[in-house]
C-alpha cells in the first residue's frame, strides 16, 4: 500500500516549465513543453503517456543525455537543491553515474556485447565507489542475485547475448542499483517483455525500492502498468504534463479531459462483457502543426472558446500551492482551481 | 454476438502444424525446425469472434496465416466451410480467396506506399470480381464511408493518413470482396492508446453490419475480452484451454491461463496487492520444446507425469470447454 509521501523537505527531484526543442530539417520541433512533476526521496513517479508524447526526451532532458540536435532551451530541473539544467558535462557525468541511473527500454543497446556482465557491472562500481577488482566482482554476483538471476556467480561471466530479453532487463537494473543511486529513471523497462516476464520484473522492482528507498520515475504507455507500480503518476500529452496528481486519485476522480478520455477507452479485463468502450474521437496532434491554446481541444468534448486562444498552465486545484498535490492544465479550473461551471 | 450453434463451424482447423527449418552454413543445411505450431486444433462458428491469446512466439500469427493460406501448413487441416484449405490447388484457392482475408498489425508496412488508398481498395475488386475501373471505385468511396473515413482519403497515400485510419484503411481493403472470414492479427497493437478503442468499435460494428466471422489474434486480454466470444489460450506453439470468454476469465482450468490473468496490469491500482501467481523462468525455445506438457518447465503444479507425456486437449466441463493439462484447476469460480 503507498501513502503519498509528506511534501516538502523530502523533494528530491522537481521539474518545473522544461521545455527542449530539436533542430530538424524541417525546422526546430519542440516535444518538451511544459513538463513539471516532483518526485519525494523513495517515491515511484509514473509518467505516462501515448508514443510521441515526450516521455523519453523528458528523461533524456534530466539526464544531460539528449542527442546533439537538441537542448533544454527553458525551465529547470532542481536534483537535491541543485539545477542540472545548467551544470557542465563533466559534474552531469558524476551524477548520472552515482546519484541518478537510467533504465532503457532494450538493455541491448546499453549492454556492451563483447564485455562480460561482471566486467560491465564492476567498471561503474571501480569508477564512482572506489571498490578493487574483486570487490567489484564479489559485489557483481551479490547485485546479480539480488535481481533474481539464477546462478549468478557464473553468469557473472557470461556475455549479453547469452541471456534472455527479461534476463538482461535483470541485469540493467543490477547495474542501476550498483551505485546505490537516489533516483533511477527507467524508460519503458518492461514494454518488450512479455505479460508474464513483465509481472516478474515489475514485482522485482517495486521489492528493491521499498528495500533500498531509491525513488524512481517509471515511463510507461500503459495504464495497467501505472495502476501496478506508481504513487503519483504525471500524464503526458503533446509534450506536455496535463495532470499531476497520486495514483488513487487520478484513476478516481480524474480532472483532466484526456485522462477521463483514456481511462474510458482503454478495455479493462473487469469491465463487465457487453459494456462498450467509449473512443476518444481524432488522433494525437503532429508537433509539426500543434493547434493553437490547449493541445486537446480539437479532441475534447469540453472545449470552449479559451481553449482555443489560450494555452491553459498546468495548475494546483482548489487553489493549493504545495507539490504532493493534484494539478492539472485545463481550462474547466479556473486560476483560484476550483471547477468553473458549464 | 453469440454463435448460432446448431448450424456447425464454419471452420475447423485440426491437428494444424507449421514447421520452419532452421538453416545453418554456406549451404544451408538443415539443423533443426522451428514448432511454430505443433498441434493446433479449434473451431470457428458463423458470427462469432474466436480470440487467440498468448505470448510472443507461441504461433498466433503463423496459425492466422494458415487459416487464411498465406501459408500451407506442415501438416493438419484448415476445413473453411467443409473445403480443406490447407492442401487445395492455388486455382481453387483462388477462388476461395474473396472469403477469407486478413488484417495485419502494422498498418504502415501493410498497405503499399506507392498507391493511392482509392486504387488500394479498388484493386482487388477489378481481379476478383470483374468490376470496372469506375464501378471498382465508387465501391471503394462506399467502403471509406462504412469505416468512418472521409471520401478525401480516396486520392491520398498511404503515408498522408494517421495510424489509426491506416489501420482503417486496412480492415477496409480487406471488406472489399464481402468475406465471410477475417483474420485479425494484433489489428490494434501498433496503434496509440487512445485511437485503439475507435478500431475494436468499428471491428465489432461491422460484424453487426455484416455478419462477420473473425479469428481475432493479440497479447492484449483487455483488447480479447473485449472482443471475443470465445477464446483460445497458446503457449509455444500447442493450444493450452479453449473456452467462452466469460469462462476463461471466470474459471481459468489450465494453469497458464491462471498465470496469464493474474500477470496480466488490470488498469486499477486497487488490485495491485492481490494474491496471484507470478511464475518464475522464461518461454522455452520452440526450436527445441520441453518433453511432456510444454508448460511443465514453469507450471507450479507439474507432476512427474507431466514432464513424460503431454496432455492432450480435452473436454473440462462442458464440450466447448477444452483444456490441454494433467491436473486441471478445480472448477469452482477462482
Ligand atoms: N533527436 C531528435 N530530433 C528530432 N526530433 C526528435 C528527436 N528525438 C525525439 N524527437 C521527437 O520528439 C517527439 C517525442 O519523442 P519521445 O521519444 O520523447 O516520445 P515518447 O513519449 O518517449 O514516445 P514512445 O512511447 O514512442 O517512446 C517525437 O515526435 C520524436 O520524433
Ligand atoms: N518464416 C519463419 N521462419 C522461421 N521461423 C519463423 C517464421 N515465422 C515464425 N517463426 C517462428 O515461429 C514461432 C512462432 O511465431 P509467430 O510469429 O507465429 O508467433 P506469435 O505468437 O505471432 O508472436 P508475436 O506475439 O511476437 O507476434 C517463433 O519462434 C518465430 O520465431
Ligand atoms: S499438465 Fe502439468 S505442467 Fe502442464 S499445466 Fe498442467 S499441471 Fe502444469
Ligand atoms: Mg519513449
Ligand atoms: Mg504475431
Amino acid at each position: 500500500m503507498s501513502v503519498t509521501p509528506p511534501v516538502t523537505a523530502s523533494t528530491l527531484l522537481r521539474v518545473d516549465g522544461l521545455r527542449t526543442e530539436f533542430t530538424t530539417d524541417q525546422g526546430p520541433v519542440t516535444p518538451v513543453d511544459g513538463v513539471g512533476f516532483t518526485v519525494a526521496a523513495g517515491e515511484t513517479l509514473c509518467l505516462v503517456g501515448e508514443s510521441g508524447s515526450g516521455k523519453s526526451v523528458s528523461a533524456l532532458s534530466i539526464m544531460g543525455l539528449l542527442a546533439g540536435n537538441g537542448r533544454v532551451t527553458e525551465g529547470s530541473v532542481m536534483f537535491e537543491g541543485q539545477d542540472l539544467a545548467g551544470l557542465p558535462e563533466p559534474e552531469l557525468r558524476r551524477i548520472r553515474g552515482h546519484a541518478i541511473a537510467m533504465i532503457f527500454q532494450e538493455p541491448m543497446t546499453s549492454l556492451n556485447p563483447v564485455l562480460t556482465i561482471g566486467d560491465q557491472l564492476a567498471e561503474t562500481m571501480i569508477l564512482h565507489l572506489g571498490l578493487t577488482k574483486a570487490e567489484a566482482r564479489q559485489r557483481a554476483i551479490e547485485l546479480l542475485e539480488k535481481v533474481g538471476i539464477p546462478r549468478a556467480g557464473a553468469v557473472v561471466d557470461d556475455h549479453p547475448h547469452r541471456l534472455s530479453g527479461g534476463m538482461r532487463q535483470r541485469v540493467m537494473i543490477a547495474m542501476a542499483l550498483s551505485c546505490r543511486p537516489k533516483l533511477i529513471i527507467a524508460d519503458e523497462p518492461t514494454t518488450a517483455l512479455d505479460v508474464t516476464i513483465q509481472a516478474q520484473i515489475l514485482r522485482l522492482m517495486r521489492e528493491l525500492s521499498a528495500e533500498t528507498g531509491t525513488a524512481t520515475i517509471f515511463i510507461t504507455h500503459d495504464l495497467g502498468v501505472v495502476a501496478e507500480m506508481a504513487d503519483r503518476v504525471a500524464v503526458m500529452y503533446a509534450g506536455q504534463v496535463v495532470e499531476e496528481t497520486d495514483v488513487y486519485t487520478l484513476f478516481d476522480q480524474p480532472k483532466h479531459p484526456y485522462t477521463v478520455a483514456l481511462l474510458k477507452s482503454i478495455p479493462h479485463i473487469t469491465t463487465p462483457a457487453g459494456d462498450r468502450l467509449t473512443p476518444i474521437s481524432g488522433s494525437v496532434p503532429s508537433l509539426l502543426h500543434l493547434p493553437t491554446g490547449c493541445r486537446f481541444r480539437e479532441r475534447c468534448p469540453h472545449a470552449m472558446d479559451r481553449c482555443a486562444t489560450e494555452l491553459p498552465e498546468l495548475r494546483p486545484l482548489g487553489g493549493g500551492v504545495g507539490e504532493g498535490e493534484h494539478s492539472v492544465r485545463c481550462w474547466l479550473y479556473d486560476e483560484t482551481g476550483t471547477a468553473v461551471p458549464a | 454476438m453469440t454463435a448460432v450453434e446448431d448450424v456447425g463451424p464454419l471452420l475447423q482447423v485440426r491437428d494444424l502444424r507449421r514447421y520452419y527449418p532452421i538453416r545453418k552454413g554456406v549451404i544451408a543445411r538443415t539443423v533443426g525446425q522451428v514448432r511454430a505450431v505443433d498441434g493446433v486444433s479449434f473451431d470457428v462458428y458463423p458470427g462469432e469472434t474466436v480470440g487467440i491469446v498468448g505470448e510472443s512466439g507461441c504461433g498466433k500469427s503463423t496459425t492466422g496465416r494458415a487459416v487464411v493460406r498465406l501459408e500451407a501448413p506442415t501438416a493438419g487441416s484448415v476445413l473453411f466451410d467443409g473445403t480443406d484449405i490447407a492442401t487445395l490447388s492455388p486455382a481453387r484457392m483462388r477462388r476461395l480467396r474473396t472469403e477469407l482475408q486478413m488484417v495485419f498489425q502494422d498498418p504502415y508496412s501493410s498497405l503499399n506506399p506507392q498507391i493511392r488508398i482509392g486504387d488500394l481498395l479498388a484493386e482487388p475488386l477489378i481481379a476478383h470480381k470483374r468490376l470496372d475501373r469506375a464501378g471498382a471505385r465508387a465501391k471503394a468511396a462506399e467502403m471509406l464511408a462504412t469505416v468512418g473515413l472521409p471520401k478525401l482519403s480516396l486520392d491520398r497515400y498511404p503515408h498522408e493518413l494517421s495510424g489509426g485510419m491506416r489501420q482503417r484503411v486496412g480492415i477496409a481493403r480487406a471488406l472489399m470482396l464481402e468475406p465471410r472470414l477475417i483474420v485479425c492479427d494484433e489489428p490494434v497493437s501498433a496503434l496509440d492508446v487512445s485511437i485503439q478503442a475507435q478500431v475494436l468499435n468499428l471491428l465489432k460494428d461491422l460484424q453487426g453490419e455484416f455478419g462477420l466471422t473473425y479469428v481475432f489474434i493479440s497479447h492484449g486480454l483487455g483488447a480479447i475480452k473485449y472482443i471475443s466470444d470465445r477464446i483460445v489460450v497458446m503457449y509455444l506453439g500447442k493450444v493450452m484451454e479453449t473456452a467462452t470468454t466469460a469462462e476463461i476469465f471466470a474459471r481459468p482450468r489450465h494453469p497458464y491461463t491462471e498465470i496469464l490473468l493474474d500477470a496480466y496490469p488490470e488498469p486499477d491500482p486497487r488490485l495491485r496487492d492481490r494474491e496471484r501467481i507470478i511464475v518464475e523462468g522464461d518461454v522455452p525455445s520452440p526450436a527445441n520444446p520441453p518433453p511432456g506438457c510444454v508448460f511443465h518447465t514453469r507450471c507450479p503444479y507439474a507432476q512427474d507425469i507431466c514432464r513424460a507425456e503431454a496432455p492432450p486437449l480435452n473436454a473440462a466441463g462442458g464440450a466447448r470447454h477444452q483444456v490441454a493439462c494433467h491436473f486441471p484447476l478445480a472448477q469452482e469460480a477462482s
